[in-house]
C-alpha cells in the first residue's frame, strides 16, 4: 500500500550550483515550503473531517453523553471507562447484543470477502483472453458496482418481498422448493439476503482490481511457460496467482475493511432496525447512538471497533508481507 | 507502465477450459442481470403487476411510473441536491488531490511518509466512528460561528470530498510518477514556475488518471447513505435518503421505486461505463502497480 519509494533528487544540480547566492536562498525556501503548501488543503480537510472528529470521538467515549448534553457536549460528566465496561459486559443486555453483532459481522465479512474475491478473480482470469463479446460482458459485470448503493439494494428489497418478490416466486411458485413463502428481510434468512445483496454489489470491485492487476503481468512469462509445456491450470497456478499477490494483499484488506464497516447495504435493506441475524456492527452502533441518543456508549463501541480493525490490519500486514518476502526468494 | 498486455497465450486453451468458462460466465451473467431486469421491467409495469404475485413479463407496458415519480416525492429537488453536492465534492476533491499528489510525487520533504500513511489509514476508519463527532462538530461550529455546516449542502460537500480524497491522492501519485520528470524539468528551465509545470505538463499528461479519480469521487458522493441520512434536512435531502420516501407511504409503489432507481442510476452508470477504460488504465498504472 505504500507508494513512498524514495525519489532521486530531482533538481538542484542543474539550477542550484551555478546560481548566485542571493538568488538561491529564496528559491530554496520556496522549494522547501512549496510541498507543504500543496499538501495544506488536503491536510486541513483530513484534519477537519477525520482526525479531529476521531479525537473528539475518543474523548466522547469517556463521557456520559446523553441527549441532554448534545447542544454543549463539553459539559457532559466524565465517566472514566464506564461506557467501555457497559459495552464489554457480556452478561448484561448491551454487551451481549454487541458481542452478538460482532460475531454476525465477522461471519458476514469472511463469507462476503471470500465470495467477492473468488468470483471477481475467477471472472477476471476467464476474461483474460480476448473472445467475442468480452467488452460487452465486462461492461455488464461492472454495472452492479456502478449503481448507487441505494438503487441496487432497493431492487433487492423488492426481490426479497414476501408476497410480490421474485425470490419467493421462483423458489415457491415455480420450483416448489419451499412449502410456503419465506420471509427474507426478517428472521434468520435476513443474513443470507444481506450476503447475497452485498456480494452482488461487491464482487465487481474485486473483478476490476484483479483485471487491472492482470494487465501488468508480462506476456513473455506465459509464452515462456507455454514453451516449457505448462498447461492452462499450471500457468494460472504458477504465474497468474503469484503475480497477483501484491494486488491481492491490498484488495483483500480493502474488501475486509469496507465490508466490516459497511452501513449502507444493511441500512437500505432493513431500515433503521436490522433483524438480529443480520445485525452488522455499524448499524448496531448507529442504533445504540441515534435511536437511544446515547452517544457516549456509541462512541466507546466505535473506538473498540477501530482498535479491533487496527489490530487485525496490523497482524494481516505483518503476516502477508513476511509471507510475500519469503515467497519471492 | 509497460505496454505488455496479456492477450492470447500462444497455446490454444483446452476445450475443458472453454466449457468451464462458458458455464461460469453464463451463470454470472444471470446473477448480474436478474436484478437489472427486475429493475427495468418493473419500472414499466402497471401498479397491479407489482403489488400482486411477481410476474416475469408485464401484463402491459406503461410509462406512467416515470411520470408519477416526480410528484409522489419531490424527486427533482433531491436530484438537484445530489447533483450539486456530488459535482462540487468531485471538483474540490480532484483539485485538492492533484496538489497533494504533485507534492508527494515530485518533492522530497520531511513527513512525507507520515502524510501518505495517515491519509491512507483514514480509509480504515469506520464511518460510524466519526459520524457522531462530526455531527457534534458541525452543530457546534454552527452555534459558534453561524456557518451552517450541519444540515447544509456545504457540510455534506466537505464530508464527501474527504471520502474520496485518500484513494484519489494514492492513485494520482502513481499516475504522476509515470509522467517523465524530464518534461517538467524542461518546463522549469523554460521559466515556468512549479505550478506552471504542474498545470501545463503534468496534469495534461495525467488526464486519464484524473478522469478516473473524478469518476470515483462522483460515485462516492452520489451513493453515500449514512452521512446523508443524518446530515440533511427537508430542503437539502439527497437522493440516497429521498428515495426511501416511496416506501414509507401507505401503498408501496414498487413500479415507481424501480423507475426512480433507474432514473437516478442512469447518470452514474452511463458515466462509469463510458469512462471505465480510464479507471482500469489508472488502476493499472497507479494503484495496483
Amino acid at each position: 500500500m505504500t507508494t513512498t519509494t524514495l525519489k532521486e533528487p530531482v533538481r538542484g544540480s542543474s539550477t542550484g550550483a551555478a546560481a548566485p547566492e542571493q538568488r538561491r536562498r529564496p528559491g530554496r525556501i520556496r522549494r522547501i515550503g512549496l510541498p507543504y503548501l500543496l499538501l495544506l488543503p488536503a491536510l486541513l480537510l483530513e484534519l477537519l473531517v477525520h482526525l479531529v472528529p476521531m479525537v473528539i470521538g475518543i474523548v466522547m467515549s469517556f463521557k456520559e453523553l446523553t441527549q441532554f448534553y448534545i447542544r454543549d457536549w463539553g459539559t457532559a460528566p466524565w465517566t472514566g471507562f464506564g461506557n467501555y465496561s457497559v459495552s464489554v459486559d457480556f452478561d448484561a443486555p448491551v454487551g451481549k447484543a454487541l458481542l452478538h453483532s460482532f460475531f454476525v459481522t465477522v461471519g458476514f465479512t469472511l463469507l462476503s470477502v471470500g465470495l467477492c474475491w473468488l468470483i471477481g478473480t475467477t471472472a477476471a482470469i476467464y476474461m483474460q483472453d480476448t473472445f467475442r463479446g468480452r467488452g460487452l460482458l465486462r461492461a455488464l459485470f461492472l454495472v452492479p458496482y456502478a449503481l448507487p448503493v441505494y438503487a441496487a439494494v432497493i431492487t433487492w428489497v423488492f426481490m426479497f418481498q414476501h408476497d410480490n418478490g421474485l425470490v419467493n416466486h421462483v423458489l415457491h411458485d415455480q420450483l416448489h422448493l419451499t412449502d410456503k413463502r419465506s420471509f427474507w428481510l426478517i428472521g434468520d434468512n435476513s443474513f443470507w439476503a444481506l450476503l447475497i445483496t452485498h456480494v452482488w454489489k461487491g464482487w465487481p470491485f474485486a473483478f476490476l482490481i484483479v483485471m487491472a492487476g492482470l494487465q501488468n503481468i508480462p506476456k513473455e512469462l506465459y509464452e515462456a511457460a507455454a514453451l516449457d509445456g505448462a498447461g492452462m491450470l499450471q500457468q494460472i497456478r504458477r504465474i497468474t496467482l503469484p503475480s497477483l499477490r501484491p494486488v491481492n494483499q491490498v484488495l483483500v484488506l480493502v474488501l475486509f475493511l469496507w465490508t466490516f464497516n459497511d452501513f449502507n447495504t444493511p441500512y437500505v435493506l432493513f431500515g433503521k432496525a436490522a433483524p438480529e441475524a443480520a445485525d452488522l456492527i455499524s448499524v448496531h452502533i448507529y442504533q445504540a447512538s441515534f435511536v437511544t441518543w446515547n452517544f457516549g456508549t456509541g462512541s466507546a463501541m466505535s473506538v473498540l471497533l477501530l482498535l479491533f480493525l487496527l489490530v487485525v490490519t496490523g497482524v494481516y500486514l505483518v503476516f502477508t508481507s513476511r509471507g510475500r518476502r519469503t515467497g519471492d526468494v | 507502465m509497460s505496454d505488455a498486455r496479456v492477450s492470447k497465450s500462444p497455446m490454444a486453451p483446452p476445450s475443458s477450459f472453454l466449457w468451464s468458462r462458458r458455464i461460469f460466465l453464463t451463470l454470472l451473467t444471470g446473477f448480474v442481470l436478474i436484478p437489472v431486469y427486475v429493475m427495468v421491467s418493473s419500472s414499466l409495469k402497471p401498479l397491479a403487476d407489482v403489488t400482486g404475485k411477481f410476474r416475469w413479463l408485464p401484463s402491459g407496458l406503461t410509462i406512467r411510473p416515470y411520470i408519477d415519480i416526480w410528484s409522489t416525492v419531490p424527486l427533482a429537488k433531491y436530484f438537484m441536491n445530489s447533483l450539486i453536492v456530488a459535482v462540487s465534492a468531485t471538483v474540490c476533491s480532484v483539485v485538492v488531490a492533484v496538489f497533494a499528489a504533485y507534492a508527494v510525487s515530485r518533492y522530497n520533504f520531511r513527513g512525507k511518509r507520515v502524510f501518505t500513511v495517515t491519509v491512507l489509514s483514514t480509509q480504515m476508519f469506520p464511518g460510524i466512528l466519526f459520524l457522531l463527532p462530526l455531527f457534534l462538530l458541525y452543530v457546534n461550529i454552527g452555534n459558534a460561528t453561524g456557518i451552517a455546516l450541519f444540515g447544509s449542502r456545504g457540510g455534506l460537500i466537505l464530508t464527501y470530498l474527504t471520502f474520496s480524497l485518500p484513494f484519489s491522492i494514492w492513485m494520482l501519485i502513481g499516475y504522476f510518477d509515470s509522467v517523465p520528470r524530464d518534461l517538467d524539468e524542461a518546463a522549469l528551465v523554460d521559466g515556468c514556475g512549479p505550478l506552471g509545470a504542474l498545470f501545463r505538463i503534468v496534469v495534461p499528461a495525467a488526464i486519464p488518471g484524473i478522469v478516473a479519480v473524478a469518476v470515483y469521487a462522483f460515485m462516492t458522493a452520489w451513493g453515500e447513505v449514512l452521512f446523508a441520512s443524518v446530515m440533511t434536512n427537508d430542503t437539502t435531502r439527497t437522493l440516497a435518503v429521498g428515495l426511501q420516501g416511496y416506501s414509507t407511504l401507505n401503498d408501496v409503489y414498487w413500479n415507481q421505486i424501480m423507475a426512480a432507481s433507474l432514473v437516478v442510476s442512469v447518470p452514474v452508470v452511463a458515466g462509469f461505463l463510458l469512462l471505465q477504460r480510464y479507471l482500469v488504465a489508472g488502476l493499472t498504472a497507479g494503484a495496483v502497480k
